[in-house]
């Protein structure tokens, strides 16, 4: 019962939150002045905020959060491990080494693009990698060993990067861009990202049968007829398009991908498979809603949303983990 | 005709040889099982008659078809394979669990077509599961959990089942109740290929034996011809005598 009215019912919370993300900011604007830039007669300056930062920010953090939470739930259920996301994989690692790569050659000064494309190439490397790991192992602790080093290693070039930073203005836009934000996004920015999300997604989605095949295990999975070989390189790459995506729209944002799957999973009967679109939905949800407190905080400085998301996500992800039981390797 | 037949399989891994020229045949009707010891090469042989492990020479047919050729989904329509069991990795319910066993027909969880969910029904009737099709798998006893994979098994409705170990750390009324299910798999119309352990439990049962030793098949047919005291010091190292028409084990070689 619960299950047939998740989706919709999450669906319509996003549609309420991202609409409350427009009345709420700064300054607070009332109901019919937002509804009145929504369906015209607003003045100007009412419309600029509105269409120009408020819902643009909003359906970015959403967007972000959406390609978060599909990529944990189909890792997750590629790896039959609950707390497997594109950040242990090392996809966001790699995603925000090549984004701050672009950010110190000074790359992003020539076209602010460079900043979008260099985030999806990282991606897309590291799924690449991943991809030809996943044909050559039968194992997955070894990808996720794979992907622990591909972490490890992207982070050890970031801090080397913030070492040599020639001034304190490119220390300070990479370290933006390490924190995760959806602060000043445009619908430009949103475009470039979306086909990279929306593809991803739409490769998860299509491919998503053999999760649960894959929760009796490998072996089983290949038992009951799973190409298993071409069932990882299809998630391991959407899921690397899909946060390649949200990387080059917000920066790093943690935890997201583990915490909305987790909460999904006992509404659809733990099926990895029927958890995607559901945890899409509250990922995106979560996101915005943490974004319209980091936007009406009354602080000095700006949150950032990534941090927000690890100061909820990682005691969560601390929490899970102790839930493990013993025999579920 | 359904049959699945070994022709001279060889694997070699690393330099080791896990398989040296194995032959042999499953056909329905026949509940064949396979023993041997620890390292024998008995799941490196199912493997690799099941197309997925590629042998080193050697191959392996179903219906005249080299296994190495059909798609995952053909094979598995065709044979029900139930490997040595690993936890699960969600706590699903027991009947998600047994539908599974209709993945090679693209069963969709959740959205089971007519077909798919009479044949998930009639392996949950066959397995005495009914009371627990709602149970989820974590707070299952090791027979039920058993019982359930069997359910899986059937579910698929293939001709021919192979199960590595299937009555692994099990009661001895346990270990009846699957090979009780099992037999009558095979009584309408099945073929199934086990592995145990339990060497009077595969007597009483099987109408053909392999014995394995080394990657070799050392001998195959009925118990009544292949289970001789001798053979168990040959393939088990064991000291073995017959005792009044009763096989005794006393102890290691």
């Amino acid at each position: 019962m619960i299950e047939r009215w998740l989706t919709p019912g999450l669906i319509l919370l996003c549609v309420l939150a991202i609409f409350a993300a427009c009345l709420l900011g700064s300054t607070a604007m009332p109901l019919e002045r937002v509804l009145a830039a929504f369906f015209g007669g607003a003045d100007v300056s009412d419309r600029l905020v509105v269409w120009t930062i408020r819902l643009p920010r909003a359906l970015a953090a959403f967007l972000t959060g959406a390609a978060l939470g599909i990529s944990g739930a189909a890792l997750q259920g590629l790896l039959r491990n609950p707390l497997a996301e594109p950040g242990v994989l090392g996809v966001s690692a790699s995603a925000s080494l090549t984004a701050t790569f672009a950010l110190y050659f000074g790359l992003v000064a020539l076209n602010p693009w460079i900043l979008p494309f260099a985030a999806i190439t990282g991606a897309l490397i590291a799924t690449a990698l991943l991809a030809l790991a996943a044909t050559r192992t039968q194992s997955v602790v070894t990808l996720i060993l794979i992907g622990v080093g591909l972490s490890s290693f992207s982070g050890a070039l970031m801090s080397l990067l913030m070492n040599l930073a020639p001034n304190p203005f490119s220390l300070s836009d990479m370290i933006n861009w390490m924190l995760g934000s959806v602060a000043n996004r445009s619908f430009d920015e949103i475009g470039l990202a979306l086909p990279f999300i929306a593809g991803g997604a739409a490769l998860l989605l299509v491919t998503r049968r053999g999760l649960s095949a894959l929760t009796l295990g490998e072996e089983a999975a290949s038992g009951v007829g799973l190409n298993l070989q071409r069932q990882r390189i299809w998630t391991v790459l959407g899921a690397g398009l899909a946060t390649g995506g949200s990387v080059a729209l917000a920066g790093a944002i943690g935890f997201v991908g583990i915490v909305a799957p987790h909460v999904i999973r006992p509404f659809v009967r733990h099926d990895p498979a029927r958890s995607l679109i559901p945890s899409a939905l509250l990922a995106g949800l979560i996101l915005v809603v943490a974004d319209i407190f980091v936007r009406i905080l009354p602080s000095t400085n700006e949150l950032k949303l990534g941090v927000v998301a690890a100061l909820i996500g990682a005691p969560a992800f601390v929490w899970i983990a102790m839930q493990r039981r013993a025999g579920h390797d | 005709m359904t049959e699945l037949k070994a022709a001279d399989l060889m694997l070699a891994i690393d330099g080791a040889t896990l398989l040296q020229t194995a032959s042999f045949s499953l056909a329905p009707g026949e509940l064949v099982i396979l023993l041997g010891p620890n390292g024998a090469g008995k799941t490196s042989l199912i493997r690799t008659t099941l197309g997925l492990q590629a042998p080193s020479a050697g191959k392996a047919t179903l219906g005249g078809e080299d296994t190495r050729q059909l798609s995952p989904s053909e094979r598995a329509r065709q044979i029900a394979y139930l490997p040595q069991t690993r936890p699960l990795a969600w706590p699903n319910q027991v009947q998600d669990v047994v539908a599974l066993g209709r993945f090679s027909h693209g069963a969709t969880l959740g959205k089971l077509t007519g077909g798919d969910a009479a044949a998930v029904d009639r392996a949950i009737v066959a397995c005495d599961l009914t009371h627990l099709a709602h149970r989820s798998t974590d707070s299952l006893s090791g027979g039920e959990l058993a019982r359930v994979h069997c359910a899986r098994a059937f579910a698929t409705e293939a001709k021919l089942l192979i199960a590595d170990e299937p009555t692994a750390a099990l009661d001895p009324r346990h270990q009846f109740r699957i090979l009780d299910l099992i037999k009558s798999y095979v009584d309408d119309g099945g073929g199934a290929l086990l592995v145990l352990h339990d060497i009077e439990l595969a007597a009483r049962y099987a109408t053909r034996l392999i014995w394995m030793k080394e990657g070799r098949i050392v001998a195959d047919g009925p118990p009544s011809q292949t289970l001789t005291a001798e053979r168990l010091s040959d393939v088990y190292r064991v000291s073995a005598r017959m005792d009044a028409g009763r096989l005794i084990m006393d102890g290691a070689l």
